[in-house]
């Protein structure tokens, strides 16, 4: 029996690429590959958890031992932020593909060039 | 069609894969290695509360840095890519009334909250990421409500460098102080603020750090948003 | 006595990937931005409920808001709707 997180993750994964392989807007590949990050980061988070523990913040009544793994959330924190820049750079290269062939179709992109 | 039913099957078989190897993760679990070396000794070697930010900052810093980096050549692709000579904002209508007046009212507080959220990085969860995007929100807000807004360039940019600059600047003073990059030279050398873990005043070289990756990562996620919502003016090139 | 706990946490998963096939399938651009905004926001739950508040936090302010922000954006200086020959599938179709 696969746990409920592990399940949602690995179907925003395999949503994503689904939408990767068969879309041909660029801008919907994107979005899948936008869905995709957040399946990857859940799945991280979901390894680091430990079931009946608190958050990793070490105030008064918790100690070292009734706490979750803090190392996934830590490149979970940093992953999400480059994510975002990322997809900017991506939506960047979609809208000055889209100002010199006037589509976002990539098979026509692809038919069109030299 | 052909490739449609071609990617159900990629899918399936990887989707088979992925559960198999997930079937020797246990869920919940105790697997901590290294985690539990930083979780035992994070008060006493940074004076963080806040192990995940103990690790951001702390422990692997040089780490953060490179992030750090890499969101800065994101923010200057995005700026290089859109660069036209002439652009303006081609918004047909002003924001509603309820929108202006909001934006206009929230600015402070939201801006305040950010700053909150950086400062406080290590006693509560937060710290710079979430705070700088917090920021980077109300402006985003005040692009939406005014057609002809536009944030500061002179304010930002200085301040993207020189927040850029100071995290290079505190790893190479820890470099001279204590022989190795980004040393914790507040907490370690100088005895800083051992007395009052979990207060304010605490925790070495976070505070600061935090604060300047929250200007850093709220200018630029600003000047991305600046950059994406100007289009280039008909004609001019 | 059901332990209402897992309940919640079955419920966003379920939400998560129904909001996630609306958002790949919808032909309607604005809409698929707003479905992924959705999958961030019910992933945020999931975050604060595996005990990860910082993730949660920075998960709301970017992967809900900018991240939507910046595709709205582009949207905008493109076009709206995805022309496929394909129609939608039978599954959101109606």
């Amino acid at each position: 029996m696969i746990s409920a997180y592990y399940f949602g993750a690995i179907s925003l994964i395999l949503i994503g690429l689904y939408a990767i392989l068969t879309k041909r807007n660029l801008l919907k590949i994107l979005v899948g590959l936008s869905i995709m990050e957040t399946g990857v980061n859940l799945l991280l988070i979901s390894v680091g958890y430990v079931s009946g523990r608190t958050a990793p913040i070490l105030t008064e009544g918790a100690t070292p031992q009734t706490t979750v793994d803090p190392i996934p959330q830590a490149l979970v924190l940093t992953a999400i932020v480059i994510g975002v820049a990322t997809t900017a750079l991506a939506l960047t290269v979609a809208i000055n593909l889209y100002e010199k062939y006037k589509t976002l179709d990539i098979e026509k992109i692809r038919g069109l060039r030299g | 069609m052909v490739k449609r039913v071609l990617a159900i099957i990629l899918i399936l078989i990887t989707g088979y894969w992925l559960a198999n190897a997930l079937a020797q993760v246990p869920f919940g679990a105790d697997k901590m290695l290294v985690g539990k070396y930083y979780l035992e000794n994070v008060k006493e070697q940074t004076g963080a509360v806040n192990a995940v930010t103990a690790v951001v900052v702390n422990y692997r810093g040089l780490d953060t840095l490179g992030e750090v980096t890499v969101l800065f050549i994101a923010a200057t692709g995005v700026a290089a890519l859109l660069w036209r000579k002439k652009r303006e904002r081609t918004a047909k209508s002003e924001g509603s009334v309820v929108l202006q007046t909001g934006s206009k009212l929230l600015l402070p507080f939201i801006m305040l909250f950010g700053a909150y959220i950086f400062i406080h990085g290590h006693l509560t969860p937060g710290g710079g990421f979430p705070g700088g995007a917090t920021i980077a929100t109300a402006f985003l807000m005040l692009y939406l409500a005014f057609r002809e807004y536009e944030i500061p360039h002179n304010v930002f940019e200085p301040l993207e460098g020189l927040a850029g600059m100071g995290y290079v600047a505190v790893g190479l003073i820890g470099l001279i102080i204590g022989g190795y990059f980004l040393f914790d030279w507040i907490w370690q050398t100088w005895q800083l603020g051992h007395a009052n873990i979990g207060r304010l005043f605490s925790a070495g070289f976070i505070p600061i750090i935090y604060t300047l990756i929250g200007l850093k990562v709220g200018t630029e996620l600003t000047g991305i948003v600046d950059n994406m919502v100007k289009e280039p003016k008909e004609g001019g090139q | 006595m059901i332990d209402c706990v897992q309940c919640i946490e079955y419920l966003i998963v379920i939400l998560m990937i129904v909001s996630a096939i609306f958002a790949v399938e919808w032909r309607d651009l604005l809409a698929a931005v707003v479905g992924m905004a959705a999958v961030s926001l019910f992933a945020s739950i999931a975050f604060f409920l595996l005990q990860a508040p910082d993730v949660a936090m920075v998960e709301a302010a970017i992967g809900a808001a900018m991240s939507a922000a910046v595709f709205i954006f582009a949207i905008k200086r493109t076009e709206r709707y995805e022309s496929e020959e394909e129609g939608t599938g039978w599954w959101v179709r109606w």
